[in-house]
């Protein structure tokens, strides 16, 4: 092998270290050839964009690279100085940051954005420029490259605008890409669309990347070569299939194992148990009622469901499908426009200032966004401590005693009561969130997406921490997520929510057995598959139906998903209200095809090709 | 901009002029001071012609000079103060805490209250601040309630514009809707949840109003409307003095400075208060 070139990016014992010395990344090592794409793995805190960071030259504040070598191409990037370094960045090097959006000025047209780093470099006229932005449009799968560069960022999806971000990246052609978990904030439908046009530019462009990422079966997809990290040290670095094949490090093991979480043993509920939360007919929405007694904008439709006491009832959905707009409601932050909320038996009255203590006391909200979620300007002591005195007029020393208890519970050390929530770590914010939930001693949680922003080991243990208060307290759970593979884990009554409506409702065969509802079907399918090659060998129908998105207007056809459905009868689905239908497994669909019809077309899809 | 362009190796730091801050409030603290000592530590009494030349210079027995009539300008000044200081600070006090309290009123409750306070604001706002001075004072006559009153109403509205505002993006937090979904009345999610959050822009809102009501209370004095002779804040002391202008008499020249030194310093230090830099830089 001594013959072969050098590498086209080595990194050699690169130690990045915070202010006090600690090592964030001890002695990594490792090369990419040319064309070459390699993925970084590692739960949050391996130090997996510390090291992305440090190729393109750059430490977070707090943070200094100690030694080591990076070179890419000819070029040593760390003994650059600052000038030389930034005309790097973005030409030669290039970053594509998790979130788009962020990274997206609203105010400007898309096009000019993305050829910014060709006219600040200088690489290019602003013509040739535009011209290969199109081009890279095109080679990304965008619809309309012609025109999408004209619109501006809210006026695209979000797997769009992380597409578009992707050709500004590759637009000076660089040596190196970096990827920073670009797909993790999306939807699993529109995950597909985004990974394959990643796949194809690299390939096409011939471009070197580092795919940094804490999903394994995503990285499956796209990686060559995997370098698994831990605590900022390399633990084993092989070629994608013998690492699936075969890990050798015990901790590879454990990502592997994580990567599917095991089934939790659902908490006894008695069948004939009385439902705790019984909701008919739900219609609600935003912008008011109008004359008719319909919302304005309505996102929910005719919703009905039961959660018994003590049980855990997953809600699913793409993006915008109305699943936050639901706990709103039933917490009583949105009133609802149709239907009823019974709780325990008694109806629930619509608007929060219309409920009793006992039942503000008994639902608890848990917000999806943790950083907002708390008061910044409080402790967690004072946050925690408003809800003990509000439901249980706890104060001083009992209040204390309490809080320490709350933060034991949720597995957070009682030193932590005294911080601010800018001194905690996105984790620690949910498991405080949740603890405030908590206080009021509630007998339903609304969980809304409460482990999407937390990492595989920070929200395993949160999940159990869930499991465990279902079984201790009783507590019941509407667990609202995208993630199938957890509510599959943790939930034993399914919701799939469409546009809005429900089209599939069952105990866990719903996201088991077949037939299911087509969206259903999708959904699943759609969730990345441990093993390489699986992105290439998805049909070109599950394709189509991925890529439709959510539109507005869908919502006003009778069965919301027949623009996307594979398996539509046009004359009938789009013009009547789809039956409500109970298939064997237990689950009731909404869907103008039979069981027999559902089954033998998802068997002849899914069968190997 | 591309995020890699947006990385900087080295954190930008900003010089920060703790000493600016210390400067401006000590003489803050000074005008204070004065406000308070001001009559004891007057030489001479404020109200009484204690010399025959009039704009007299500065001597050994008259520090500062004299004024139009030869009364002792260091005396009036520092009795000036009392009054300057004393109908601004309450008035910004006053306009600040019902500015805040409705802003935040409005912003919790939304909706008709906020619709009927917000129109409230407009029509006040809408009056040239003077003429509306005018009016009140013709109708009510000149005293300190009167001008401390009249001071709050005119700048409270734009008080209440900035915290509805600030407010208003504050209420959209899953924090306050947390509050809400707990049940808490609109006092509490205003005590608890709101107002720890705009302490920073209150504080710099007051120094702002309490910068523009020194100035119409000089304003107000110096048309004749403010205090009546012999009291006489520092706007007054520069109308009653203007004569002396075209032989540039201190007695013109000092209250006019004494003004612009107080307003410069309230706004460099509500700028430069402790805290204030870390909560930007949280934003
Ligand atoms: N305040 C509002 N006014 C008007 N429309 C809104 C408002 N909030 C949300 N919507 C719309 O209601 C629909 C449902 O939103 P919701 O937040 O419930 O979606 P979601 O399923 O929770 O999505 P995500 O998975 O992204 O959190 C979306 O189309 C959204 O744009
Ligand atoms: S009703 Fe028709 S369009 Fe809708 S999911 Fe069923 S088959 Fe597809
Ligand atoms: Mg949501």
């Amino acid at each position: 092998m001594n013959a072969d070139p050098p590498p086209h990016v080595a990194v050699s014992g690169l130690t990045v270290t915070g202010n006090d010395g600690t090592p964030i990344v001890a002695d990594l090592s490792f090369a990419i050839a040319r064309g070459e794409v390699l993925a970084l793995i590692g739960e949050s805190g391996s130090g997996k964009t510390t090291a992305a960071l440090a190729l393109m030259g750059y430490a977070r504040p707090g943070c200094r690279i100690a030694s080591g070598g990076v070179r890419v191409g000819e070029t040593e990037m760390l003994g650059l100085g600052r000038r030389a370094l930034a005309e790097f960045r973005g030409q030669r090097v290039s970053y594509v940051a998790q979130s788009a959006a962020a990274a997206f000025n609203p105010a400007q047209r898309i096009l000019a954005q993305v050829i910014e780093p060709a006219l600040v470099h200088g690489t290019m006229t602003r013509r040739a420029a535009e011209e290969k932005a199109r081009g890279l449009f095109r080679v990304l799968a965008l619809p309309d490259p012609e025109g999408i560069g004209d619109r501006f960022p809210h006026q695209v999806s979000g797997g769009q605008l992380q597409r578009l971000m992707a050709a500004m990246a590759l637009i000076n052609g660089p040596a190196l890409v970096i990827l920073d978990e670009p797909s993790t904030a999306l939807d699993v439908t529109t995950q597909i669309e985004v990974l394959r046009a990643f796949k194809h530019a690299v390939r096409e462009q011939g471009t070197t990347a580092l795919y940094v990422s804490h999903d394994l079966p995503v990285v499956a997809q796209l990686a060559d070569r995997v370098v698994v990290l831990r605590g900022g040290r390399m633990q084993e670095e092989a070629g994608i299939a013998r690492l699936l094949a075969a890990p050798e490090h015990p901790y590879t093991r454990s990502l592997l194992a994580a990567a599917a979480p095991a089934p939790q043993s659902p908490p006894a509920v008695a069948a004939d148990a009385p439902p705790l939360l019984q909701v008919t007919d739900l219609t609600a929405g935003y912008g008011g009622v109008t004359a008719a007694g319909v919302p304005r904008v309505p996102v929910l439709h005719d919703l009905s469901f039961a959660i018994a006491k003590g049980s855990a009832l997953g809600v699913i959905g793409e993006s915008g499908c109305g699943k936050s707009t639901l706990a709103l409601v039933v917490a009583g932050l949105l009133p609802l426009a149709r239907g009823e909320i019974r709780l325990d038996g008694a109806l629930l009255p619509a608007r929060v200032q219309d409920r009793t203590p006992a039942q503000l006391r008994a639902v608890q909200i848990v917000f999806q966004m943790a950083d907002v979620a708390l008061n910044p300007a409080s402790s967690v002591a004072a946050s925690l401590s408003r809800p003990l005195r509000f439901y249980h007029d706890l104060r001083g020393a009992a209040a204390r005693r309490r809080v320490a208890e709350l933060l034991d519970m949720v597995r957070l050390s009682p030193g932590l009561a005294a911080r601010f929530p800018d001194e905690l770590s996105g984790g620690q914010k949910q498991r405080v969130n949740l603890a405030r939930a908590l206080a009021a001693e509630p007998a339903l949680l609304l969980c809304d997406e409460v482990t999407s922003a937390l990492d595989t080991v920070v929200g395993a243990a949160v999940l159990d921490l869930l499991a465990e208060l279902r079984r201790e307290l009783g507590i019941a759970i509407m667990f609202i997520s995208h993630d199938l593979s957890t509510v599959r884990a943790i939930c034993e009554q399914v919701m799939i929510l469409y546009a809005g409506r429900r089209v599939e409702l069952g105990g866990r065969a719903a996201l088991r057995r077949r037939p299911m509802h087509p969206y259903t079907d999708l959904l699943l399918s759609s969730v990345p598959e441990l093993r390489p090659g699986w992105l290439e060998g998805i049909s070109f129908t599950h394709l189509a139906e991925a890529a439709g998105g959510l539109m507005p207007a869908d919502a006003q056809l009778p069965c919301p998903f027949f623009r996307r459905c594979a398996v539509h009868i046009p004359g009938t689905c789009d013009v009547l209200l789809p039956p409500h239908r109970v298939l064997g497994k237990g689950s009731e669909i909404l869907c103008q095809r039979t069981e027999a019809e559902l089954l033998d077309m998802q068997q002849t899809a899914s069968a190997p090709a | 901009m591309s995020a890699a362009l947006e990385l900087q190796p080295i954190a930008r730091r900003r010089l920060s002029l703790p000493l600016l801050g210390l400067l401006s409030g000590i003489l803050v603290l000074a005008c204070l001071l004065l406000a308070l000592l001001g009559p004891v530590l007057a030489p001479h009494p404020p109200g009484q012609i204690v010399s025959p030349t009039v704009f007299a210079a500065p001597s050994r027995v008259f520090p500062l000079g004299t004024d139009y009539l030869g009364r002792d300008m260091l005396s009036r000044l520092l009795v000036g103060a009392r009054y300057t200081v004393g109908t601004a600070l309450p008035a910004a006090l006053l306009a600040s805490l019902l500015g805040t309290g409705l802003g935040m009123l409005a912003a919790v409750r939304g909706g008709l209250t906020d619709a009927v306070i917000s129109r409230a604001m407009d029509t006040l706002i809408s009056f040239p601040s003077l003429i509306f001075s005018l009016v009140i004072v013709a109708a009510l006559g000149s005293s300190l309630a009167v001008l401390v009153g009249t001071a709050a109403v005119i700048y409270m509205p734009g008080c209440y514009r900035i915290i509805r505002a600030v407010a208003v993006d504050i209420e959209t937090k899953d924090f306050v809707r947390a509050a809400r979904a707990r049940g808490e009345r609109t006092s509490d999610i205003m005590r608890h949840e709101i107002l720890p959050n705009i302490v920073t822009p209150v504080v710099t809102d007051f120094g702002l109003r309490f910068m523009f009501i020194v100035l119409l209370v000089s304003n107000l004095s110096f048309l004749g409307l403010g205090l009546q002779p012999p009291l006489s804040d520092w706007g007054g002391l520069v109308r009653e003095n203007l004569s002396g202008l075209s032989v540039g008499a201190p007695a013109v020249i000092l209250p006019a400075v004494a003004i612009a030194v107080l307003t410069v310093s309230v706004t460099l230090l509500v700028d430069n208060l402790p805290g204030r830099k870390a909560a930007m830089r949280e934003r």
